[in-house]
């Protein structure tokens, strides 16, 4: 009982001790903070790396595929039995892009991707994160009327961010009025044509004469921009828009307009297939990479401009498949159970952490580095409690030869100090655990904050696709980092604690 | 057996004196480098059931050694301590605790209260040391009770909730007798209670002293170099150079004030 009513009197009273503990507070809040942020990080770019790849990735070797996506989905199915969650066939092909600007036609080097529009929301995230409402319900490679997202739905307090303006007319209203601007344009040179009755040098001048031009070459000469669209592409947000310096974005394109694409046919020799198609929704996964280089289009559509279908049976070519497990199911295990089955030389199949090993990698050793960095400042803060205890001890040797006197055992004596660290490990680590959760929740009004005082942008959006800092904290690493602070203030009580213990009474008594 | 326990004393004090505490032979020096300093060279002594023993000698005789030796603070290079018949010198760290914590309260010259607890809490310091936390947040009515009841004894029961560096030296002193008795001890040691005291002061504490030797027969050791102070006891033996000097070996009959 004394030994539980000293400690307190002692961390009431001395006030040194107190101060040394403010580096155990310090310790655990930044490993609380870093561990917060470091696992907010890996857990966003999980699962968007898992949403946007599935979890299994079963690929051709062969950029022009193999046919029969329905075999290959029957046999896997039968290898993998219950634990299939959903299963897509795709086509994969790099592909240039080229859309009108204002200032030209701009070419973009991007992925382009067949999907089949029913099973491919069952394999990945790909709905949530489009821009329409309707076709985060149900994906339609249709053009809407209007309606897509101004707010970006994924963040959490949408007003954050500067709204998407641009996107309040994009649809069909946006398709009409290019079109009318086109056909206005197109009347007007032909007047000015009559008129100077000279050679037409539009061809150049006009940017979309290009495209009238590709029309004729496709036979689509009776196409109408008013009323009709051309394929359904939904594209990577990033491929046609950027972002300000104030944090708004620009795009290059909305949906309604038409874009065309060129790629290589699966024939031998390749030809170039070119094709219009007109931009129904952009897909933002977050993941810069992803976001920059993926369009999507429907996968026969894409299989019949590729040539790869066999005009005997109709038997489509595809170059992925993707495989989402039920949660239960390890990835890696069905991944070795596919490799044992399929011919490693024809098929590369992995599993989404696989694709991302190096990425996660990183993040896992960059944390484990800091967490080592940082406990070291928590074992540092132990030599100053070390130190400090010994203090106090030879501070309260007569006190301790009293309480011997008075029958206190040697065991008491040392649990008096023991019990005094590990009340400093306690209240150490519990104000350094308030402290690190509040700076965690309030992490991105402080990075806001800092960011105003010193002009400088810590947590720049554009750079990481973030819109704030992401935390997570994880109860277990908390609590191994708090119980890792007290057992370091316990050990460093440990040695002052021996020694206050084999006091010898009638020395300790005449000790002034 | 309770009855013949309580009537042994009793009859002991009435007439024939009880060896209650003896010496055997005690021998102890203390090392200085390579040089051991003889203190204690071999002292044979009793103390008897209810008596006022004073121990009186110079400074550096040894005395306080002797009273260490005989409260279990320290051990004998030689000899032997008994009380009550039995041997404590060389019992296991545990029972000698637990001797000083129940049966053996001490005062000393510089009080010893220990500075962070209040005067109240001081006294209750033995009861703490002794009790689990639980048991003792079981009985702590009692305790406080007990340990209000002895401060108001020793005349100071206005004091409780002070530190003691707000209490007066002869304060501290009286705040000490109550913890030395919160467990009602057999034996009370005294290592010269008065020597940091004016001499009013001291005379008040042996006053008190007195009055507990008396009406509740304790048993008490008192070291002193002073030979007045020393005048109060019932019995003095002195010590020099190491041994015994008996100036007055017989014994006077109960001083009651």
């Amino acid at each position: 009982m004394y030994k539980i009513l000293l400690c307190l009197r002692y961390l009431r009273t001395r006030y040194i001790a107190l101060i040394c503990i403010v580096s155990v507070t310090l310790g655990v809040a930044t490993m609380i903070v870093v561990n917060s942020v470091m696992a907010g990080f890996t857990h966003e770019m999980q699962a968007h790396m898992r949403g946007a790849t599935g979890d299994i990735v079963f690929r051709a070797r062969s950029l022009d595929g193999v046919p029969d996506a329905e075999e290959h989905i029957a046999k896997i199915r039968d290898l993998l039995g219950s634990s299939v969650a959903g299963i897509s066939p795709l086509v994969e092909v790099p592909a240039l892009m080229y859309f009108e600007t204002s200032g030209g036609t701009q070419t973009r080097q991007i992925m382009l991707v067949g999907i089949d529009k029913a099973s491919y929301s069952g394999v990945s995230n790909f709905g949530e994160y489009l821009q329409h409402p309707a076709n985060r319900q149900q994906l339609s490679f249709e053009l809407r009327d209007g309606g897509y997202d101004v707010y970006d739905h994924q963040v959490e307090d949408p007003t954050e961010l500067k709204p998407r303006i641009q996107m309040q007319g994009a649809g069909w209203a946006y398709r009409r009025s290019v079109a009318l601007a086109k056909q206005r344009r197109q009347i007007y040179e032909a007047n000015l044509l009559k008129q100077n009755k000279v050679e037409s040098p539009s061809r150049t001048l006009d940017p979309f004469a290009a495209q009238a031009a590709a029309n004729e070459e496709v036979g689509e000469r009776d196409f109408n921009a008013f009323t009709e669209q051309h394929t359904g592409i939904v594209l990577g947000l990033g491929i046609c828009s950027y972002r300000n310096l104030d944090g708004s974005e620009t795009f290059q394109a909305l949906p309604g307009s038409d874009v065309r694409v060129s790629f290589p046919t699966a024939t031998l020799p390749a030809q170039i297939s070119n094709g219009f198609y007109t931009i129904t929704d952009f897909y933002e996964s977050k993941m810069g990479e992803l976001d920059a280089s993926y369009a999507f289009v429907p996968l026969r559509q894409l299989q019949a401009s590729r040539g790869m279908i066999d005009p005997t049976t109709g038997v489509g070519n595809f170059t992925s498949i993707r495989i989402k497990l039920k949660p239960t199911f390890d990835a890696s295990v069905a991944r070795d159970l596919l490799r044992n089955e399929f011919p490693s030389g024809m098929y590369a199949i992995s599993t989404w952490k696989d694709q991302q090993h190096p990425i996660l990698q990183a993040v896992q050793v960059e944390t484990l580095v800091l967490n080592v960095l940082l406990f070291m400042i928590v074992a540092v803060a132990g030599f100053g409690i070390l130190a400090i205890f010994y203090m106090i001890v030879v501070e309260k040797t007569r006190d301790i030869g009293i309480l011997k006197s008075l029958g206190a055992s040697s065991h008491g004596v040392m649990g008096i100090f023991l019990g005094y660290g590990l009340s400093l490990g306690v209240v150490g680590s519990g104000v350094g655990l308030a402290l690190g959760l509040q700076f965690q929740k309030n992490i991105n009004a402080i990075a806001h904050f800092l960011s105003r005082m010193t002009g400088q942008d810590f947590f720049d959006p554009s750079v990481y696709f973030l819109p704030e800092i992401p935390t997570r904290v994880d109860p277990i690493t908390v609590t191994w980092i708090c119980l890792g602070a007290i057992l370091i203030a316990v050990l460093a009580s440990v040695m002052p604690a021996l020694r206050a213990a084999r006091l010898d009474p009638v020395r300790a008594l005449r000790y002034e | 057996m309770s009855e013949q326990h309580q009537t042994v004393p009793t009859t002991a004090w009435s007439d024939a004196p009880v060896e209650y505490m003896a010496t055997r032979g005690l021998f102890k020096s203390y090392q200085k480098g390579d040089i051991g300093i003889p203190v204690l060279q071999g002292i044979d002594m009793s103390v008897y059931q209810g008596e006022f023993l004073s121990i009186v000698g110079q400074s550096g005789c040894g005395k306080s050694t002797l009273l260490h030796l005989l409260g279990t603070l320290d051990q004998p290079d030689a000899g032997e301590v008994h009380f009550e018949g039995n041997r404590i010198d060389n019992l296991p760290n545990a029972s000698r605790d637990l001797l000083r914590n129940r049966h053996f309260g001490m005062i000393f010259q510089f009080y010893h209260l220990l500075p962070e607890l209040t005067t109240l809490e001081n006294v209750l310091t033995p009861a703490l040391i002794s009790e689990s936390t639980l048991s003792y947040w079981a009985h702590r009515r009692q305790y406080r009770k007990r340990a209000e009841q002895l401060l108001e004894m020793v005349g100071i029961g206005g004091r409780a909730k002070h530190k003691p560096r707000e209490l007066s030296g002869g304060e501290m002193q009286r705040a000490a007798i109550a913890r030395a008795l919160l467990l009602q001890p057999k034996v009370l040691f005294a290592d010269e209670p008065t020597g940091n005291l004016d001499r009013s002061t001291g005379e008040q504490i042996m006053q008190m002293l007195r009055e507990l030797n008396a009406e509740q027969k304790l048993t008490i050791v008192m070291v002193t170099h002073d030979a007045w102070i020393a005048e109060q006891a019932d019995r003095i033996v002195r010590l020099a150079e190491g041994r015994l000097e008996v100036t007055n070996p017989e014994r006077k009959p109960g001083l009651i004030a």
